[in-house]
């Protein structure tokens, strides 16, 4: 019974989440714009699906994914943990940054692992596939996404174990954005700066979190209350380069086999 | 009936390699790393089916519904071509979606603490949900008008770089100003307003407004939107630092 009650819980808070959204636009779409969209009953049944779909998964993530990662998430960065990579005349005053790297690892591929899953980065790549007309493949953007939030991931926490302030990352970020956006191709440039914002959503931020509030929690002189912020900028921000990257690869790639092909005719 | 049962097979499996590294990463953490059994193996095997069943409900869902309104929507403005609606469905959408945004209310919870850790407020219970809600609504608003501004500037066609560019350089400013303990979760609300239902509601807005328009182009100027909504909460974020 307990299975049973827990999926009417969670369908319930799903329905008040997306009670609104559905008012809001049924209430245009009839007050407004006075008129049946084509399919009605086809978006009807898809709201339902989206409903059930988002209840399900945000009960499996509880259950399974959630209360593993937080635990991982505290033994990783559990003092006692760390001091067993230590050499033997080592003790816990001696521990350095570097002796985190089990959870700068760990910060990479969960950072990757859960960008992989994201519904809505999904959703996102599906919509650019389609505009693009197939040139933006759904897997490129997904795999350039979540390398980005790895990478984004395991800078956030070695900033969060030496303590710098946040802003000079997020402001050389930036930097690094406006200088890539110049040379960038045209096309992506807006997809990349979306994908910013895509990428943390319903599993990545709960994990993320536990992880910025336990390394906050055990390093020494880190306040959780300021330092175990600042993973999900880091995680919105690097995407967007590795995006733009991304492109600019696929761009001098296909500039050179042009190139090779050209010789190739000339020399014939 | 069979050709919906594979399509509905393959949509699960698909799912399943969706989710697969997560497995693989928790799975060599738990053993090879950290050298501890699983706890509670059923009910984590019961979870994953759940997530793998959840994640193919909601794709199909999202084809079949979030798409073609957010598209049918966008058409019908363009068509009726009444500024003042368009805008005001921008503004309600993003105020809407994320005024109940879960991910936002926990955050602006901790904001609450943080600010009553660091004397910006007092530390009463009252005195912390007036901080969250005045938050919160802050939050909402500015997602409201990144979708206005966003809506705009499609119809207008102005390159999205220069306004993400602009935004970057207010925030960098607001920066050396805002009470230090707010910045972190400035930062990060940019990241947590953009919620799973948002995101394919309001992409699907401007592609379909940037293909009814004649002159524009859905790659360049539909998309933008949600980088404009998780740029504007970081900025008013930390003025309603600075304010309060």
């Amino acid at each position: 019974m307990d299975i049973i009650d827990a999926i009417i819980a969670v369908t319930l808070s799903t329905v008040s989440d997306v009670f609104p959204i559905a008012a809001i636009i049924f209430g245009f779409q009839f007050a407004v714009l006075r008129q049946k969209p084509a399919n009605l009953r086809g978006i009807l049944f898809g709201f339902f699906w989206v409903l059930i779909g988002l209840s399900l998964f945000l009960l499996g993530l509880e259950w399974a994914l959630f209360p593993l990662g937080r635990v991982m998430a505290g033994q990783l960065t559990d003092p006692a943990f760390i001091q067993t990579a230590l050499a033997a005349h080592e003790t816990a005053a001696d521990i350095e940054w570097s002796d985190y790297y089990w959870v700068y690892i760990f910060a990479f591929m969960i950072g990757f692992s859960t960008t992989i899953a994201e519904p809505s980065l999904i959703a996102v790549a599906i919509k650019a596939n389609d505009v693009s007309g197939g040139a933006i493949g759904v897997w490129g953007l997904r795999i350039a996404v979540a390398i980005g939030v790895a990478v984004g991931i395991s800078l956030g926490c070695y900033r969060i174990v030496v303590g710098d302030p946040i802003h000079w990352y997020i402001i050389a970020g930036y930097v690094v954005v406006v200088i890539q956006t110049s040379f960038a191709p045209k096309l992506i440039i807006p997809l990349a700066y979306d994908s910013g914002g895509v990428t943390t959503s319903t599993v990545t931020v709960p994990l993320v979190a536990a992880l910025g509030l336990g390394l906050s929690e055990t390093v020494p002189g880190r306040n959780p209350l300021i330092d175990g912020f600042g993973l999900i900028a880091f995680a919105s921000l690097f995407p967007i380069m590795s995006v733009m990257a991304y492109a600019q690869l696929s761009d001098a790639r296909a500039a050179l086999g042009r190139r090779r092909a050209d010789a190739e005719t000339t020399t014939k | 009936m069979t050709n919906t049962l594979k399509r509905l097979l393959g949509a699960m499996l698909g799912s399943l390699r969706d989710l697969l590294p997560i497995l693989l990463v928790i799975v060599f953490f738990q053993f090879v790393v950290l050298q501890q059994p699983l706890p509670d193996i059923g009910k984590i095997l019961t979870g994953v089916v759940f997530v793998v069943l959840g994640l193919t409900f909601f794709i199909h869902g999202l084809e079949q519904g979030l798409f073609p309104i957010g598209e049918s929507m966008a058409t019908a403005f363009a068509r009726k071509g009444s500024l003042f609606w368009l805008i005001a469905f921008a503004f309600a959408l993003g105020f809407g979606t994320t005024v109940a945004e879960p991910a936002l209310i926990a955050v602006a919870a901790e904001a609450a603490a943080v600010a009553a850790q660091g004397n910006m407020i007092e530390s009463s219970e009252a005195a912390r949900e007036d901080y969250a809600n005045g938050l919160r609504y802050t939050v909402a608003f500015s997602v409201g008008l990144a979708i206005v501004i966003g809506v705009i500037r499609i119809l207008k066609g102005w390159p999205v770089q220069w306004i993400i560019m602009g935004g970057y350089v207010l925030v960098v400013i607001m920066t050396l100003f805002a009470p230090i303990e707010i910045i972190g979760i400035a930062y990060d609300s940019g990241g947590v307003t953009t919620s799973t239902i948002t995101v394919p509601l309001v992409t699907a807005l401007g592609v379909g407004l940037a293909s009814s328009i004649r002159g524009r182009n859905p790659m360049i100027d539909g998309f933008g939107l949600i980088a404009l909504a998780s740029l504007t909460p970081m900025i008013f974020v930390m003025a309603y630092g600075m304010m309060i």
